[in-house]
């Protein structure tokens, strides 16, 4: 017994290939834009996960410090350290800004870091070239989609850091790479200005004739002093100790310190929920639009593929061949010609689209595995649809016009 | 020879069907979640490390003369400028007088009147005196009464009395004539010690109350870097360890000095030790008061030890360890670290001992299931 699909497709392979060919880069599509999305929201999660944190400590009633602007001062690390159930408090500033270095400039999270070695909540878990951050000021760890190199200087507002680590895949939740440097100079680079503001403000403190008394020597000095200190901070990462819940630990939080505190799962929801709900939904959205023409485009090829055969399957049908055997024929071809699509859906999107993307493209799995269950029902349904058009098909056809 | 185009043909399909299914393959075991973590391996070496403490300070002058009158005034004139060398003794500039001069004149003429009353005072002590002789004398001889002697014993010993109120009226004036010249002399701003003048506050014509600084000056030979280190970060600190200094204004060129004191007191708000640093020879010229220094002190190197990279240790289920690779599998070690040093190297007191491979760079965060594939570099890391 011969098989009548493969020999078809032995008969016309050229076609068959290219068609499989053009079918996968629509799926290769579908697939990278389903990583996009995935990306998005893993983007959104990994701040979570590369904190190190249980809870985030935050001024009162504030989303922050991801979500929204969140400023606390930079003792009250010291009570929260002190709370039961809390094993390691770490004060910590975020700064998204524009990083000039050697060739153009790149946009950045700024993370300051409390000082207190690698493992301390904050820092980059793990590295991928050159070490962590050992001075307390002007060093910096950059994750590598920064393109920084080792060894680099950078400028972050008024001072230079020289990259002495790089990471990967620390991001903010806009996919913006992160640089970590220690919370002192985060905190100064936060607050203080460029030189002509702050001379401005020096003037402008010097002309206000209560900061500027006359019979009052050093008020101005003192004045200005209390005006160029920065501190606070944007939130205070808590690691819960072994054994304790953090939902109680941030409860005693809550109510002793009068503070609001998110735990993990809290921030999830904040960051994928809030921050990035509508860019998500967006993609989202985008990606169900995708699968649909997609998936319409994919059953018009295999129905067309099948009507360009009508006459031979007429002829088949003229020499008496069986019904279940046309069936074979066409649902074999479609389904062939579903997988080859997308074998080479999947290796474009891995191999040459996702690399492409500025930002992570996440291409997971079970997607994948989706994508391939999603591609084979098509590919059924649509051959059904042509095998009715089939087995339709008058005998004479293969004789007549 | 029917057979010949269809096994070509065969064959072509073949030749891009099975690469394709080779590459497929490929590509969902080695990229994505499923797809080993690259890694860089390390040994645990036997080394001895020089830890090093790093902190930032300001150039400051140990000694800061603030010179100001001592009363309310008005600046009368001004001989120095910023950036003058001036001697101890010289003076800097004056106050205004204002009125002094004539209250001293004022008070020269008072001395003069009350000398001249001293003058008179005694000479109506001399007469009543000799008045009072006379009477007694008198009264021996019986040719006065003894009511007209007591009269001009009593006219005597209030003329000595009023000679010692006018003798010490003199004093009271001269005292008050010295005072006020003690004040003229106030008003000249003189300068204590050698030194250099940094700020000149206020210009002749100006009023400053009494203890506002009108000139400052230092003592240039007395420069120190009032250096602070992270609390985290400070211990081993002590007085007399040589230090790296590196001003804001010549990086890369690295002056050396010690540790002259660390403070008792630290700053219980910003977290920081505060030590006084002091150059080996003070550099010339001088960097100037305020300036930014970088202070790097060598602490003296410690023995040999196990030494891993800082980049190694991770931090799981709240404990610090690394990810150890024995036969080609993860193993997660819990550490207990030492000292470490500016250059990211850490001692380990507990855990692994010299000769064990660790993962110090990874790709992504491991796990224990994770497949690995040890590499020279991550991909990505430029050289």
């Amino acid at each position: 017994m011969i098989s009548l699909a493969g020999r078809d497709i032995l008969h016309s392979w050229g076609k068959f290939v290219f068609t499989g060919m053009g079918l996968g880069l629509l799926i290769g599509i579908t697939l990278s834009m389903a990583g996009i999305y995935r990306g998005m929201v893993a983007d959104a999660k990994v701040l979570l996960d590369n904190s190190g944190a249980d809870l985030w400590v935050v001024q009162k009633d504030t989303l922050g410090p991801y979500a929204e602007p969140s400023s606390i001062y930079d003792d009250i690390w010291r009570g929260i350290r002190s709370i039961p159930g809390v094993a390691q408090a770490a004060n910590v500033t975020y700064l998204t800004m524009q990083v000039s270095k050697n060739s153009g400039d790149v946009r950045v999270m700024v993370a300051g870091i409390t000082p207190g070695g690698p493992g301390t909540p904050g820092w980059p878990p793990y590295l991928v070239a050159g070490r962590q951050i050992t001075r307390s000021h002007y060093e910096a760890v950059a994750d590598i989609a920064s393109k920084l190199k080792l060894g680099e200087r950078i400028k972050l507002r008024r001072h230079y850091y020289t990259v002495v680590g790089l990471t990967r895949r620390m991001v903010s939740s806009n996919g913006d790479p992160m640089v970590f440097i220690p919370l002192k100079d985060a905190q100064e680079e936060q607050f203080l200005k460029d030189n002509d503001a702050i001379w401005a403000q020096r003037r402008r403190t010097a002309h206000n004739p209560a900061f500027n008394r006359p019979g009052v020597p050093g008020l101005l000095d003192a004045i200005i002093a209390s005006q160029s200190t920065n501190p606070y901070v944007n939130a205070v990462l808590v690691r819960v100790k072994k054994g304790y819940d953090p939902e109680q630990v941030a409860e005693s939080i809550r109510r002793w310190k009068r503070l609001t505190v998110y735990t993990r799962s809290q921030m999830k929801e904040i960051l994928v929920g809030k921050l990035i709900a509508t860019a998500a939904k967006q993609i989202f959205m985008f990606l169900v639009i995708l699968s649909l023409v997609s998936s319409t485009i994919v059953a018009f090829i295999i129905y067309t593929l099948t009507l360009g055969k009508i006459r031979e399957i007429a002829v088949l049908k003229l020499i008496g061949t069986k019904n279940s055997t046309i069936i074979g024929l066409i649902m074999k071809q479609s389904i062939a010609l579903g997988l080859i699509g997308f074998v080479v859906g999947k290796i474009s999107a891995t191999l040459l689209m996702a690399p492409i993307f500025p930002k992570y493209v996440l291409l997971e799995p079970s997607d994948s595995a989706i994508g391939l269950i999603a591609v084979v029902v098509i590919c059924i349904l649509s051959s059904i649809v042509a095998i009715r058009a089939a087995l339709k098909v008058d005998p004479a056809e293969a004789i007549g016009g | 020879m029917r057979k010949l185009p269809f096994q070509k043909r065969t064959l072509a399909l073949l030749a891009i069907i099975i690469p394709l299914f080779v590459l497929f393959v490929y590509v969902a075991l080695y990229s994505g979640p499923l797809a080993p973590v690259s890694v860089v391996l390390t040994t645990v070496e036997n080394k001895s490390i020089s830890p090093a403490l790093f902190g930032i300070g300001t150039v400051e002058a140990r000694y800061t003369y603030k010179i100001g009158p001592t009363y309310p005034g008005r600046v009368k004139q001004l001989n120095v400028d910023v950036g003058d060398q001036v001697k101890a003794g010289q003076v800097l500039g004056e106050m205004d007088p204002v009125d002094l001069d004539e209250r001293i004149r004022a008070q020269i003429a008072a001395l003069k009147r009350a000398n001249a009353q001293l003058r008179e005072a005694q000479a109506r002590k001399d007469y009543a005196q000799a008045q009072a002789l006379r009477y007694e004398q008198l009264l021996k001889a019986h040719s006065t009464s003894e009511e007209v002697l007591a009269a001009k014993k009593q006219d005597f010993l209030v003329a000595q009395a009023a000679l010692t109120a006018a003798r010490e009226e003199v004093s009271r004036l001269q005292a008050d004539l010295n005072a006020l010249k003690a004040q003229r002399r106030d008003l000249f701003l003189i300068a204590p010690v050698d030194g250099l003048v940094v700020s000149r506050d206020a210009e002749p014509g100006t009023t400053v109350v009494a203890g506002q600084s009108v000139v400052e000056l230092i003592d240039p030979n007395s420069l120190w870097i009032n250096v602070r280190f992270d609390q985290i970060s400070s211990h081993g600190l002590s007085a007399n360890l040589p230090a790296r200094i590196v001003l804001r204004s010549q990086s890369g060129k690295v002056l050396d000095g010690r540790v002259l004191r660390v403070e008792p007191l630290a700053d219980a708000v910003t977290e920081e030790t505060l030590a006084k640093v002091v150059f080996d020879k003070i550099p010339d010229p001088m960097p100037p008061i305020g300036e930014l220094a970088e202070v790097t002190v060598i602490l003296p190197p410690l023995p040999a030890r196990p030494v891993i990279p800082n980049a190694a240790i991770r931090r799981i289920d709240g404990k610090l360890g690394v990810w150890q690779v024995i036969g080609g599998k993860l193993r997660y070690t819990p550490v207990s670290l030492g000292t470490s040093d500016l250059d990211g190297n850490v001692q380990v007191r507990k855990g692994l001992k010299v000769g064990d491979r660790i993962v110090v760079y990874s790709e992504s965060e491991l796990t224990k299931h994770k497949r690995i594939h040890v590499v020279d570099h991550i991909r990505g890391v430029r050289q």
